[in-house]
């Protein structure tokens, strides 16, 4: 059980999940409250004035970390989730293949989301 | 032995586990939202990748995202994955507020989570206005 739990974490150790959750969650507010107020503020924004923004290699470092941060904060989260939901003490023996099963679908999910934003963040 | 506020006297005593029938305090709640924003994120990084993709992509695609903003349905799908972005973050500044050692007494959680279901409402309704108005 124990692990079987481990082994779908993220960091493989609870300190360093707790510690990477909140190092993400930092720069994924960065990054919307940079954006909102920028969108907030240039509320007649154009298509050349939108890539020109991100094209710059500030914002695309900003972007490049925040796609990071959000892969590996979705994997923390839901692994949390799961781990404590789809259990066998909850839904029965049927549990364990059930949620090694979602956490597959989840990790497969937030790797196709990692290589599309990378792809549509560092192709401009 | 004490786990999560609860005397555990005799292992065999018969454990009520079952969260439909227990009485949550607000803490409770703000953490379950907390988890629930955080699973409907992870569908609405689709949608933010979308039109992000789009935007980026060409001005005729850039323009067809501004002109979906403008349909109710858009807007609307907008709204909820701008909500739980709010709310989660709200609710994630709490954790790290907490994390600094504030609000972390009885009184201080439960102060803490109204608060933030006061704050996130408040983002939740300036969403809106900056969809719809």
């Amino acid at each position: 059980m124990g692990m079987i739990t481990n082994v779908t974490s993220f960091g493989r150790s609870g300190l360093s999940d707790w510690l990477l959750q909140r190092a993400t969650a930092v720069v994924m507010a960065i990054y919307t409250v940079f954006v909102v107020f920028y969108l907030l503020t240039n509320p007649d924004l154009d298509y050349s004035q939108w890539v020109s923004l991100n094209s710059h290699i500030c914002m695309k470092v900003l972007n490049v970390l925040t796609v990071i941060s959000i892969a590996i904060h979705a994997w923390i989260g839901l692994w949390a989730v799961l781990t404590d939901y789809v259990t066998v003490r909850l839904l029965g023996p049927k549990a364990t293949p059930l949620r090694i099963f979602f956490q597959l679908g989840m990790i497969t999910v937030t790797l196709v989301y990692l290589i599309w934003a990378l792809d549509i963040v560092w192709g401009i | 032995m004490q786990i999560y506020g609860v005397y555990i006297v005799n292992k065999k005593r018969p454990v009520n586990l079952d969260i439909g029938t227990i009485h949550l305090p607000i803490t409770s709640y703000v953490s379950i939202l907390h988890r629930v924003s955080g699973v409907v994120l992870f569908a609405a990084i689709a949608v933010f990748l979308w039109v992000l993709d789009a935007s980026l992509s060409s001005e005729e695609s850039f323009n067809a995202v501004k002109e979906c903003i403008g349909s109710p349905f858009c807007q609307f799908i907008i709204w909820a994955s701008l909500a739980a972005l709010g709310y989660h973050m709200v609710a994630g500044i709490r954790h790290l507020i907490m994390d600094f050692g504030l609000g972390e007494t009885l009184e201080g959680g439960q102060l803490g989570a109204k608060i933030a279901l006061i704050v996130a409402a408040v983002v939740i309704i300036l969403a809106g206005v900056w969809v719809w108005v």
